[in-house]
């Protein structure tokens, strides 16, 4: 390789470390999601002006809309939120019914939605909404493996965020996580209601929440639920329950279990 | 009609009170004695080797929009004349065109040259230029001279109808002359008000308004070409150009534009008209020409140049008065202003319907308790909008996804007749239900859907896997559902809604 040409490189690769160094540095700008562990683990909370991704198999749909309007709900703080979604998801997984949306305490008087009809006009109307400087965050909604949605595509998707400031969230439904520009990826499934009796108050939203990929902490896996009256993820509350009193007679087996490893 | 076997008589022929009738003839068909409203079967005695073709209503009146849509480079104002006719209004539009004779001239001409046999005239008033036609095609009739110059013409090219035109030759008036020297009393005494309307019309005396097929657009600008265009560049950049000489007319006047209308005029005649809508009033031309280029780029059957456009045409159809607001203070309404651009912008791409906002109606039942708005028309109503509020420390009471439709699900048996399932199918899996809660009784309203619509109940339902439903019985266990034999029936299931 001659020294010019390997100059050049050196000057090009100069070049994307400060452009990729100017992102980073730039002080992301952070919300806290309330659920303690999954703060920490990002860092203090989900990242504004970046690209997230949240994938769910088929069925569990309806848990991962209701993370991602979590999510937006979070980082829009009071601005617009722009839903963009395929006409094919809304047959397969149902409409985003906005009683729902305000049940969950969000405000449907904030969210614009963008029926596109096929997988393109929704990248491209998605990409000229994440930089707009207006938005509180952009919802992306696709249905099914996509072969438009390629590492060029999230790359465009991921410099007009950083661009404008504004959050894209990505809800890909019955899809498989592949490599992509994102700051965060999550798999998503429902999780039960506490247990306890049936007539008891359950079905408050709550998330299997597992984070699969995480450009600046630790990955995790935690169970989220979703407080609709203070509008933020929290941990699972604990139902008191009652418990069998502990024999007086017999020694406690996890004790003695304790004990024997290290004897061991 | 258009031409073609210029030699051999043909006719096109109708249905008329179940008889085939002609509908219209060529020249050599009209030679040989045929007439319109001749039955078929007499013109086929009259001329054994007749050419016959079925009339086609509808083909005809889409022929004519079409020779209207490129009437339009000559006024806005073109109004139809069916079954073949059509009214230009060219006040204050001669002159571009170097006086009435050439425009005339020029009209004529370019018809004939696509085929078409025209006969045309100019008047003071639309009646009287419509009898000229068909009596002296070309003339051109000063006010003041519409009596003078109809005085000879016979009383049919009125066209007031067979009947009345019948009775004014049986009278002994035979020419439109003879009909208007006598006192208009008795000619309404005789005839009927309407046709001494029509008579004064066509005398000068008053004028019918015309129709026009389009609104007439506040402002209008427009480029003609002496050598037509065809390349994207040059399409864009005349777009561009207009949408400055348009901007400026109109910031004159303190106006915005709020939807706007670019029409491509091709050589052959084809007129290709292209609409942009905007939420609120446009004052700068950059964004005129962002708008059209999303359109243009987004267009399902692309812009055919063909041989070229000889003319473009802008044209702003509604406008607004803007109010100058004061920006820096107010960050807010900056916003507002920049998400309305957005929403253009995308609008204008995938069209005005598939971006909404919401509203929320006054009723319960479910699937009607939200309206999908189009977000350029009511995003301010929807940012005021009044929703009901949440029951405070309560579990969502409505699911996150509906279906539009609610879809069947198998119930095997339910313990308590009115209860909840112990289990259902829904898309072929089976969901055992663990947690229920309910029913919620929603009535349908009686009053709307005529008493057609039958009661749900609604349980939430999670299953084993933690999925949260909403599904309903449709119907009252008893007395609301009948098979066909009028037994009471057992009635169905739905899935309604997910919950997250």
């Amino acid at each position: 390789m001659s020294g010019a040409r390997r100059s050049a490189l050196a000057s090009l690769r100069g070049q994307i470390e400060r452009i990729e160094t100017a992102a980073v540095v730039h002080p992301h700008d952070r919300v806290a999601l309330g659920h303690s562990e999954a703060d920490n683990a990002l860092k203090g909370g989900l990242a504004r002006a970046a690209i997230h991704e949240v994938f769910c198999a088929g069925s569990q749909g309806t848990a991962a809309t209701g993370f991602v309007m979590g999510l937006a709900g979070r980082v829009s703080a009071q601005r617009p939120l722009l839903w963009i979604r395929q006409d094919f998801s809304e047959i397969e997984a149902g409409a985003l019914s906005m009683s729902g949306l305000a049940e969950l305490g969000l405000d449907p008087r904030r969210v614009v939605t963008v029926r596109a009809a096929d997988v393109e006009s929704a990248l491209r109307s998605s990409a000229d909404a994440l930089a707009c400087d207006a938005l509180g965050a952009v919802v992306l909604e696709l249905w099914g493996e996509t072969r438009q949605f390629d590492l060029v595509a999230s790359r465009k998707l991921t410099l007009a965020a950083q661009g404008s400031g504004v959050t894209g969230l990505l809800l890909r439904m019955a899809a498989q996580p592949l490599p992509s520009t994102a700051e965060t990826r999550w798999m998503l499934r429902a999780a039960h209601s506490p247990p306890g009796p049936v007539w008891d108050a359950w079905g408050a939203p709550r998330f299997d929440a597992e984070l699969l990929r995480n450009r600046h902490g630790p990955c995790g896996r935690w169970i989220m639920e979703w407080n609709c009256d203070e509008c933020q993820f929290s941990e699972p509350s604990t139902y008191s329950q009652p418990v069998a009193a502990a024999p007086a007679d017999r020694q406690n087996p996890a004790i003695s279990a304790d004990e024997r490893r290290r004897a061991g | 009609m258009s031409g073609g076997a210029q030699d051999e008589p043909s006719i096109v022929v109708i249905k008329d009170n179940n008889a085939l009738v002609i509908h219209a003839l060529n020249e050599a068909a009209e030679r040989l004695g045929l007439y319109i409203g001749q039955p078929l079967a007499n013109a086929r005695a009259m001329c054994p080797d007749l050419k016959v073709f079925d009339a086609d209503v509808a083909a005809d009146a889409k022929t004519l929009s079409d020779i209207a849509d490129w009437c339009d480079r000559f006024t806005p104002l073109v109004a139809l004349d069916p079954p073949h006719g059509l009214f230009l209004d060219i006040t204050g539009c001669a002159h571009l065109f170097g006086g009435e004779a050439a425009l005339l001239q020029t009209l004529v001409r370019a018809l004939g040259r696509q085929g078409f046999a025209v006969s045309a005239a100019i008047a003071g008033t639309s009646v009287c230029a419509r009898t000229l036609t068909r009596q002296a095609t070309g003339s051109i009739v000063a006010d003041g001279g519409e009596a003078a110059a109809l005085d000879r013409f016979p009383v049919s090219a009125l066209g007031a109808g067979e009947a009345i035109s019948t009775g004014l030759r049986r009278a002994g008036l035979k020419t439109i002359g003879d009909v208007a020297s006598r006192s208009p009393s008795e000619i309404t005494a005789r005839f009927g008000a309407r046709f001494s309307t029509l008579l004064a019309h066509a005398l000068g005396q008053g004028d019918a308004p015309i129709s026009p097929r389009k609104p007439l657009p506040d402002y209008i600008v427009e480029k003609r070409f002496a050598e037509p265009i065809a390349t994207d560049t040059m399409i864009a950049m005349t777009l561009s150009r207009l949408a400055d000489t348009l901007i400026a007319s109109m910031e004159k006047q303190g106006k915005g534009a709020r939807r706007l209308e670019a029409a491509f005029f091709r050589t052959d005649g084809v007129v290709r008209a292209i609409t942009v809508e905007a939420g609120r009033p446009v004052t700068q031309s950059k964004v005129i020409d962002r708008l059209f280029r999303e359109r243009l780029d987004a267009l399902a059957d692309p812009l055919d140049p063909g041989f070229g456009f000889d003319m473009v045409r802008l044209s702003a159809s509604r406008t607004e008065i803007v109010v100058q607001e004061q920006r820096d203070l107010d960050a807010h309404v900056h916003d507002n202003d920049e998400l309305s651009a957005l929403i253009d912008r995308i609008a204008a791409r995938i069209g005005g319907k598939r971006v909404v906002v919401h509203l929320p109606e006054d009723t319960h039942i479910p699937e009607c308790a939200v309206m999908a708005a189009p977000a350029q028309h009511h995003l301010a109503a929807a940012m005021q909008a009044e929703w009901p509020a949440r029951a405070e420390s309560e579990p969502p009471l409505r699911p996150l996804r509906l279906f539009d439709r609610p879809e069947p699900i198998k119930v095997p048996f339910a313990a308590v007749p009115d209860g909840p399932p112990h289990q259902f199918t829904w898309r072929r899996a089976l969901h055992a239900v663990v947690r229920v809660e309910g029913p919620e009784r929603i009535a349908m309203e009686w009053w709307r859907q005529g008493g057609k619509q039958l009661t749900r109940d609604y349980f939430r339902i999670e299953d084993a896997e933690g999925l949260r439903f909403w599904i309903f019985r449709d119907g009252l266990y008893e007395g609301e559902v009948f098979d066909g034999d009028g037994e009471p029936a057992s009635p169905g299931w739905y899935v309604h809604g997910l919950f997250a």
